[in-house]
């Protein structure tokens, strides 16, 4: 019985993991290029989530809704790197995190303003409804499978992006040297704008699909950003390798973390207290995670130092 | 300069008088208000040590802020109940008095921003914003999930904390006490600003490495001015739990370390009455349009992109550049 529990839950984790993957693999390459720390990367999350509810209200597709959140989220990202974020490059962090932290207040703002204060629902496609049965007598369900195939897709692509592409090279060039790639004739404003509508649309399609499980609301990206940023810290700013790592680890961290630690405490302790000290740690037990790496790895575990 | 100068005595001026309007007039909700700026602006001094004037980018302030709250909160929660609160190593039952409330917050905020302190300053740069933004995340999380103290709905007190002699209950008595504490606390981070140890902790903003060239102990400078701008603002923290008689963990989330944030930047970074003058301009703005639009953090948002792009050293540097032309 526990486990099939534990297979369940390591499963929900690694979903869990492969969205955050797919937030913070945009947050940390924007970091790694421009050196730019974008509070408002979870506004992204949740412009791609509004325009999939929009669109899948107006066509009933799931799959244009899906392409319409890439869209619009990188629509969204290329009008806001040339008129605000590209001024922000050259700033310190201390202005960036204080122009993202309002641009959030804006985003947030002006999509209630479009949309109303009220929740929207997106419906999982028909035939990914239901579950499917992966080993003898575990079922588990088909969208999340879905989300987890998708993620690992799109962590596949981006490797073949970053390594394999002319655009790939740019960026990497880019990551190393930003003075060197200008002055070899490469327009980097350009470079700037691609990276930076790729991670929004990359957190565009995170939104969506989890705004089929969850509901489509304003303010859902705050959460899920300021675990994307453990999840960069932990695996090292503008490393893409320790963005899967970190994601995957966060992820299954924390699922694991608040459904075994009540039951792993009551071992020792009476079953109410160890239920409300299990949820509390539970739930802050990622938190715990990135602070003991930071210790040991000031600069995370795959960052340059 | 001088122009500043005069504004920081307007400052002071209505400071002074509007809470006394606000009696005159029967308007508590004025007393109420200009409470809130003193204690938010508070918490933005405390804050303003670390960042302005030391440059630690510290994203967690909501930490002590919190942490304040909670244990003024907590600790009259007990007093109110007449609950014992813990019978080890000695037996408690909380209090409700400021002068027993005031030195536990102190002790606490200085206790906590020792340990973020020292384990949050080995890093640097986006690391140090990012991990004194997860203590905060931390406590926020663990804030909702206790269950005894109200978890996600919070903890009321019934009764405002007394203090001997004086009624703490009127409003207008309770914002001098508060002012009273912005006076301390000015007068405490303008002694440090001018001292040796302020002119070592400026000088780590410009440079560290050269501080560090001619023999100061580097790391114990920013862990001091760590733990101080933490007990700072965890003082601001308890008396907002007395102004509201309410705690809740919305104080110790994220979006609570960007608000002080913006108190210091929208005043102007570094600049003894500029979080003052920002929490002033916070709030004002917050009532004004506020009164007209349900989305007033959307012109918030815009004012501050625009302060950020064009201004960027805050509203009391435009009183100093009429001067110099």
């Amino acid at each position: 019985m526990t486990s099939i529990l534990f297979f369940e839950q390591l499963l929900n984790g690694i979903q869990f993991g492969t969205m955050l993957f797919l937030m913070s693999a945009g947050l940390t390459l924007i970091f790694g290029v421009m050196g730019l720390i974008n509070l408002a990367h979870g506004s992204f999350y949740m412009i791609g989530a509004f325009s999939a509810a929009l669109i899948a209200s107006l066509t009933g597709s799931y799959w244009l809704a899906l392409l319409a959140s890439l869209s619009g989220a990188a629509i969204a990202g290329v009008l806001i790197e040339i008129i605000i974020i590209r001024r922000l490059y050259r700033r310190d962090h201390l202005d960036q995190v204080l122009a993202t932290f309002a641009l959030i207040l804006l985003l947030s703002e002006g999509v209630r303003w479009c949309f109303g204060a009220f929740p929207l629902y997106l419906d999982i496609p028909e035939n990914l409804n239901g579950t499917l049965p992966i080993l003898d007598d575990i079922i588990y369900s088909k969208y999340r499978l879905f989300i987890i195939f998708m993620g690992l897709l799109i962590a596949a692509g981006l490797y073949i992006l970053i390594t394999k592409t002319r655009l790939g090279v740019r960026i990497r060039a880019g990551q190393n040297d930003r003075q060197m790639i200008s002055a070899l004739g490469i327009d980097i404003s350009k470079l700037y704008t691609i990276v930076f509508a790729l991670g929004a649309s990359l957190a565009g399609l995170a939104g969506a699909m989890i705004g089929a499980i969850q509901s489509v609301e304003v303010g859902m990206g705050e959460p899920i950003l300021i675990l994307a940023f453990v999840v960069i810290v932990i695996g090292g700013i503008g490393s893409i390798k320790g963005a899967l790592f970190g994601s995957i680890l966060v992820g299954v961290t924390d699922t694991i973390g608040r459904i075994f630690l009540p039951e792993f405490l009551k071992v020792f302790m009476e079953p109410a207290s160890a239920t409300s000290v299990g949820s509390s740690i539970g739930s802050m037990l990622i938190y715990i995670l990135m602070a003991l790496i930071l210790i040991i790895k000031p600069s995370g575990l795959f960052g340059k130092t | 300069m001088i122009i500043e100068k005069i504004f920081n005595k307007w400052i002071l001026f209505f400071l002074l008088t509007i809470p006394v309007f606000g009696f005159v007039f029967e308007e508590i909700y004025y007393i109420t208000l200009t409470t809130k700026v003193v204690i938010l602006g508070i918490a933005g001094i405390g804050l303003n040590l670390a960042l302005g004037y030391c440059g630690l980018i510290s994203f967690g302030h909501a930490a002590f802020f919190g942490l304040g709250g909670y244990v003024t909160g907590i600790l009259s929660f007990h007093a109110l109940n007449s609950e014992l609160m813990f019978s080890w190593p000695f037996v408690s039952s909380g209090s409700s008095d400021m002068l027993v409330i005031w030195p536990i917050v102190i002790l606490s905020s200085a206790f906590l921003a020792l340990i973020i302190g020292l384990l949050s300053l080995r890093t640097k740069g986006v690391y140090f914003i990012m991990i004194t933004l997860a203590f905060a995340q931390m406590l926020y999380f663990f804030a909702i999930s206790w269950p005894n103290y109200g978890g996600e709905d919070g903890l009321s007190i019934y009764m405002r904390n007394s203090l001997p002699i004086i009624n703490t209950m009127d409003p207008l008595t309770f914002y001098f006490i508060c002012l009273c504490w912005l006076f301390v606390v000015i007068f405490i981070s303008a002694k440090l600003i001018n001292s040796s140890f302020g002119m070592a902790f400026q000088a780590i903003k410009q440079n560290e490495e050269r501080v560090k060239s001619v023999g100061i102990e580097t790391f114990k400078v920013k862990l001091l001015v760590f733990v101080i701008s933490g007990t700072i603002t965890g003082l601001a923290g308890s008396l907002y739990t007395d102004l509201n008689r309410f705690i809740s963990p919305s104080v110790l989330n994220w979006q609570m370390s960007g608000e002080i944030m913006v108190f210091v930047i929208l005043g102007g970074i570094a600049r003894l009455y500029g979080p003052l003058v920002g929490a002033a301009f916070f709030i004002v703005l917050e009532q004004t349009l506020g009164g007209y639009t349900e989305n007033w953090q959307f012109w918030l948002g815009l004012i501050l992109i625009l302060e950020i792009l064009y201004v960027r050293t805050g509203i009391l540097s435009l009183f100093e550049k009429k001067i110099k032309i």
